[in-house]
C-alpha cells in the first residue's frame, strides 16, 4: 500500500500493448515524457488579522465553497514549559478541557459537540496548545461558543481529572507494546539527556503523570491560557464582518493577564555517536532512529535544511529509500526529517528494517551522511528536490486543516506575514554549495545517535562490529 | 445544505470509463484509477498478490524506465500513492497543472505496457519489500494479527473476505512471473477500471488527452468475479489470541449488508451511537462512567460482497474481557429496544460532517467519485449519499440492530497478554 520504483528495461519506441487487439500503432512517440508546463504564480490565502476588544488576536481566511471550517485557538505554551518532575502538564491540562467548564458537564460537552457533528482536539505540542474545532459552517456560532468555554472556562473537576489521568497512565503503559514509541522516547532521551525539556515526551512518562495533581492543570491553565498569550485562527466558509461580532461574544468573558513567558530551550552539548539497543527479544524487524540536534523553525538554514532533508530521506526518492527500499529490499520505507521547533528539535532519521539487517541498514545511514558532506549532490538531483519542496506548496493550501495549519505556523513562530510569497523562489534557488554547506554544518556523523528497538540476541554484535561507536543496551523503559 | 458535484462521463471505445470534475480554486489536478481487483479476486493458496502487484506498477513499463515513475512525478511537485483493499485497487496521483499530461502518460503506460519492463529481480525485491510491510504493519505490531485473525474467524476458508490483503507471506513466496502476467492481463484492463480527473482540468482539455493516452490500450477480456454464496454463521465463533500486549482487547463482528445495501446506512449510524463518540452509549458507559475501558470503537466495514460492523473495546488494566462482552451485549440489546430520535441527529451530523470532510480535496473527490461509481454506479452520487443518511430513523437503526447485530450470531475474539487466556471472554455471556 505505498509507492515505487527500481531496475529493468527501457524502452525507446512503442511496444505493442499486451492481450493483443489490433490497432492501429500510435503516431507520437510513446517513449518521450510529455513536457511538463511550468506552474502558475502560487495564490496565498487571504489573511484578516484583527484584534479582539481583550487583545485576542484572530486571523481569518475566508474559504466560501468548502461548507467547513476550522477554528483553532493556539496557546503560546506548550510542552516546554512543563516543570521536569511534572512532564505531561500541558497535555494533560489540554486533554482535560473537555471534563467540564463552569457552565457545562463533560456529559453535557460531549453531548453537543455530537449534536453539531463538530469534533475538538485539545494537544499540547512541544511550542503550544492548540485547541482545534472543525464544524460544517452552518453550525459554527454555537460551536465558536463551546469553543470559548472551554478554553476560557475550565473547572479541572477532580472525577474527570482521575478519569482522564488514568487514561494517560494506561495509554503510556501501552506504549511499551509499540516499537515506534519505545523508539522515539529512548531517542528523545539520549540525543537530548534528561535536563533538557526536548530529552521529555510531550505526554510525560508513567512516573511524571503520576505526580500531576489536579491544582497542576488549573495553575497551568491560569498562567498560559490568557488572550494576550494565544491567538485564533479561522479558516472556512465564513464572512469575517458577520463573524467578528460573534467572536468578541464568544471570547469577551477571557480576561487579560499577566504572560509568563520563557525563552525557547537552548541547544544541549551534542554527545558522540553511540548506538543504544533496546531490547525486544524475538522481534522480526528492528525500528531504528538516528539523528541528532537540529535547528529552531526560524533559523536562516530552515530552507536548505529542507532541500538537504528531501535529498537525503523526505520523499520516496530520495537516496536512503532508494537503496534500503527499492534496491535492497530492506524496507517498506525509511523516511527523515526536521523537527522544527521554537529551540532546536531534532533530526530524525525513521526505518523498520527486518532484524537481520540492522547492522547494513545503520551502515547505509551513516555512509549517505557522508556523502552529502563529502559529495556536492548532482544537479538532476537537487533540481528534482527543489520542486518537489517549492511546486508542493499549493498542495498545501487546499483544505481548511491545511490553511488553518500554515496560518498557525507563519504566527507561532513569528515568520511574517509574506513568508510564503516567495518561498517558492527561495527554495528554487537553493544550489548545491549551499546543501552541502548545511549538510556539513547539520549532520555530523561523528555526533550522531543510534537507538535500535530489536532482538538484542541478534543485532549486537553486527553493531558493534560497525566500528560506529560504543553499543549500549537497554530494556523497554 | 446540498453535495451536488458536477461530474461530467465518458467512456473510451475500449471500455475505460472517466470521471471529470472541474474546480479550479487551486492549480492542482487529483488523477485517481481504480481498478476493479483486489484481494477478493484471489483463491485459498494465492494470497496477496493484488498487493503485491499494486506495488509492481510503480517499478517501471515499457517506455518508462525503472526509478522514473517517482523520478518525475517528485520532479513535478506531485505525490502519488496506491492502495490494496479487498474490493478494489487504486491508484493517484496529485499533480501541478502542468503536469497533467506526464500523470496520464504515466499512467498509461503502466496499464497498457507494465509486462515488458516487469522482471524477476523487481518481483524478489517488491516481495521482500511487502514481507517487510507485513513485519512492521502487523507482526511486530501490537494487536497487528488480530484482524486477520477476526476475518478468519467470521469468513469460512473459501470466502474472498477470509484472508487478509497483504496475504501469508508463505503464499507469497510462490508467486512468480507467470502469475504476474496472467494477473495483468486477466485485470488490468481498461474495461475493468475507472478514471477520475478532478481540478483545475475541464472535460475539453481531458478527453482528447484521455484517447491520446490511453486509446491504444486494447480492451480485454470479460473480468471472472467471485461469486461465493452469501457468508453467514450458523453459530457463535469463539476466538483467543495471545499476543505481546499489555493489554486484553475484545473484537467482535457480525456479517451485515454489503455497501450502499439496505441497512449499510442504518449500521454506520448505530456505530456511531454505539461508540466513537464521547456521547456514544458504550463510551459513556464504560469508559466515563464505569471506566473498565480504555478505548471503545465501532464500525461498519462496508464491502462489495457484504460487510461486517466491527466492536472494538480495550480493557483498563485488571479488567477481564468477560465483562466487556457483557456490556457491549447489553447496550446493543438497549438500542434494539429503542434509539432516542437525539442520538441519531448527533450520529446523523458526524456523518454528514465526515461526508463533507472526504470531499474537501479534489484528491478525496476524485477518490469518491470512483468510489461510488463501482459500488453504486453512479460516481455523483454525493447528494444522494446524503440523503441516505437523511432518510435514517430512529426506527430504522432499532431494526437493523435487532436484526444483524442482536439476533445473530458473532465472531468473539480475545486478544490477550502472553499467558492470560483466563482475561479471554467466556462464553455464556450471551442472550
Amino acid at each position: 500500500m505505498w509507492f515505487g520504483t527500481a531496475c529493468g528495461t527501457m524502452g525507446t519506441r512503442p511496444v505493442a500493448p499486451i492481450g493483443g487487439a489490433a490497432r492501429a500503432a500510435e503516431d507520437w512517440d510513446r517513449a518521450t515524457p510529455p513536457v511538463v508546463a511550468p506552474p502558475g504564480a502560487v495564490t496565498l490565502p487571504a489573511v484578516q488579522r484583527h484584534r479582539l476588544s481583550n487583545g485576542l488576536t484572530v486571523l481569518i481566511v475566508e474559504k466560501r465553497r468548502l461548507l467547513v471550517v476550522d477554528a483553532r485557538v493556539v496557546i503560546r505554551a506548550g510542552a516546554a514549559e512543563d516543570p521536569p518532575e511534572l512532564s505531561g502538564l500541558a497535555s494533560l491540562t489540554a486533554a482535560t478541557l473537555e471534563e467540564g467548564t463552569a457552565t457545562r458537564s463533560a456529559l453535557e460537552i460531549a453531548d453537543e459537540l455530537d449534536f453539531l457533528g463538530a469534533s475538538v482536539d485539545a494537544a499540547a505540542t512541544w511550542d503550544a496548545t492548540a485547541i482545534a474545532m472543525h464544524v460544517l459552517a452552518p453550525r459554527l456560532e454555537p460551536a465558536l461558543e463551546l469553543l470559548a468555554d472551554l478554553v476560557i472556562r475550565p473547572t479541572f473537576p477532580e472525577d474527570g481529572f482521575h478519569r482522564k489521568k488514568a487514561e494517560r497512565l494506561t495509554s503510556l503503559l501501552q506504549e511499551r507494546d509499540e516499537p515506534r514509541a519505545v523508539a522515539a522516547r529512548v531517542f528523545a532521551e539520549r540525543v537530548y539527556g534528561p535536563e533538557h525539556p526536548y530529552g521529555r515526551q510531550a505526554v510525560g512518562s508513567r512516573d511524571t503523570v503520576d505526580r500531576i495533581g489536579r491544582d497542576a492543570l488549573a495553575d497551568f491553565h491560569a498562567r498560559h491560557y490568557r488572550p494576550g498569550n494565544a491567538f485564533l485562527v479561522i479558516v472556512g466558509d465564513v464572512d469575517a464582518a458577520t463573524l467578528l461580532p460573534v467572536l468578541e461574544r464568544s471570547f469577551q468573558g477571557w480576561a487579560p493577564g499577566p504572560v509568563a513567558a520563557s525563552p525557547p530551550p537552548d541547544a544541549p552539548t551534542a554527545a558522540p555517536t553511540a548506538i543504544h539497543v533496546v531490547n525486544r527479544p524475538g522481534a522480526p524487524q528492528s525500528e531504528i532512529r538516528a539523528g541528532l540536534v537540529g535547528i529552531p523553525r526560524a533559523s536562516p538554514d530552515y530552507i536548505p535544511a529542507v532541500v538537504l532533508n528531501t535529498v537525503l530521506g523526505g520523499a520516496f526518492t530520495s537516496r536512503l529509500n532508494l537503496r534500503l527500499r527499492q534496491e535492497m529490499g530492506l524496507t517498506y520505507g525509511v523516511g527523515s526529517r526536521f523537527h522544527f521547533r521554537l529551540g532546536p528539535g531534532p533530526f530524525v532519521i525513521a526505518t523498520a528494517v527486518a532484524t537481520d539487517a540492522t547492522d547494513t541498514a545503520v551502515a547505509v545511514i551513516r555512509d549517505e551522511i557522508r556523502r552529502l558532506r563529502d559529495e556536492p549532490v548532482p544537479e538532476h538531483e537537487l533540481e528534482r528536490a527543489r520542486r518537489y519542496v517549492a511546486l508542493g506548496l499549493p498542495r498545501r493550501l487546499e483544505t481548511t486543516a491545511q490553511i488553518t495549519a500554515l496560518v498557525a505556523e507563519t504566527e507561532l513562530y513569528g515568520l511574517g506575514d509574506d513568508y510564503y510569497a516567495d518561498f517558492v523562489d527561495r527554495v528554487l534557488a537553493v544550489d548545491a554549495d549551499e546543501v552541502r554547506r548545511a549538510a556539513r554544518a547539520l549532520l555530523d556523523p561523528e555526533r550522531l545517535t543510534v537507538v535500535v528497538v530489536g532482538d538484542v540476541a541478534r543485532v549486537e554484535a553486527p553493531l558493534s562490529r560497525l566500528g560506529l561507536g560504543p553499543v549500549h543496551l537497554h530494556e523497554v523503559p | 445544505m446540498s453535495l451536488s458535484l458536477t461530474v461530467e462521463t465518458f467512456a473510451l471505445a475500449n471500455g475505460l470509463r472517466v470521471f471529470v470534475h472541474t474546480d479550479r480554486s487551486i492549480p492542482i489536478v487529483a488523477v485517481n484509477l481504480w481498478y476493479h481487483v483486489g484481494s477478493k479476486d484471489e483463491r485459498p493458496g494465492r494470497t496477496g498478490f493484488a498487493h503485491l502487484f499494486e506495488h509492481l506498477m510503480f517499478e517501471g513499463s515499457a517506455h518508462v524506465p525503472a526509478g522514473a515513475f517517482d523520478e518525475l512525478l517528485e520532479a513535478a511537485g506531485a505525490v502519488n500513492n496506491g492502495s490494496t483493499t479487498p474490493d478494489r485497487t487504486n491508484y493517484w496521483m496529485v499533480v501541478p497543472t502542468g503536469a497533467l499530461e506526464l500523470a496520464l502518460w504515466l499512467e498509461s503506460d503502466r496499464m497498457g505496457w507494465l509486462l515488458p519492463a516487469t522482471t524477476q529481480e523487481k518481483l524478489d525485491t517488491q516481495r521482500d519489500v511487502v514481507k517487510n510491510e507485513c513485519r512492521q504493519s502487523y507482526e511486530n505490531r501490537p494487536y497487528g494479527l488480530a484482524w486477520e485473525t477476526l476475518l478468519a474467524a467470521l469468513y469460512p476458508p473459501e470466502h474472498p473476505y477470509h484472508w487478509p490483503t497483504i496475504g501469508y507471506m508463505a503464499d507469497l513466496d510462490t508467486a512468480g512471473l507467470d502469475d504476474v502476467r496472467v494477473f495483468f492481463r486477466t485485470y488490468y484492463a481498461p474495461n475493468n477500471a475507472t478514471l477520475a480527473l478532478a481540478g483545475d482540468v475541464d472535460v475539453e482539455t481531458a478527453r482528447p488527452l484521455v484517447e491520446r493516452y490511453f486509446g491504444a490500450i486494447p480492451r480485454g477480456p470479460a473480468v471472472p468475479r467471485p461469486t461465493p454464496p452469501p457468508a453467514r454463521l450458523a453459530e457463535e465463533r469463539r476466538v483467543v489470541l495471545e499476543d505481546s500486549v499489555q493489554l486484553p482487547r475484545l473484537y467482535m463482528a457480525w456479517h451485515s449488508p454489503a455497501f450502499f445495501a439496505p441497512g449499510d446506512a442504518e449500521l454506520d449510524a448505530a456505530s456511531a451511537i454505539l461508540a466513537g463518540h464521547r456521547s456514544s452509549r458504550l463510551y459513556r458507559e464504560l469508559v466515563m462512567e464505569r471506566q473498565v475501558a480504555q478505548d471503545v470503537d465501532a464500525f461498519q466495514n462496508s464491502g462489495f460482497l457484504g460487510s461486517s460492523f466491527v466492536v472494538v473495546v480495550t480493557a483498563r488494566p485488571g479488567v477481564g474481557l468477560t465483562e466487556l462482552e457483557r456490556a457491549v451485549r447489553e447496550a446493543l440489546a438497549s438500542m434494539a429496544a429503542a434509539i432516542e430520535p437525539r442520538e441519531l441527529e448527533r450520529a446523523r451530523n458526524h456523518l454528514e460532517t465526515s461526508l463533507v470532510d472526504e470531499l474537501q480535496s479534489v484528491a478525496g473527490r476524485a477518490d469518491r467519485f470512483n468510489l461510488y461509481a463501482y459500488f453504486t454506479g453512479d460516481p455523483g452520487y454525493a447528494q444522494k449519499d446524503l440523503e441516505r443518511l437523511r432518510r435514517l430513523t430512529p426506527e430504522s437503526v432499532r431494526d437493523a440492530v435487532r436484526t444483524y447485530l442482536v439476533d445473530a450470531p458473532a465472531a468473539v475474539l480475545s486478544v490477550v497478554p502472553a499467558g492470560r487466556r483466563d482475561l479471554a471472554a467466556e462464553a455464556g455471556t450471551g442472550r
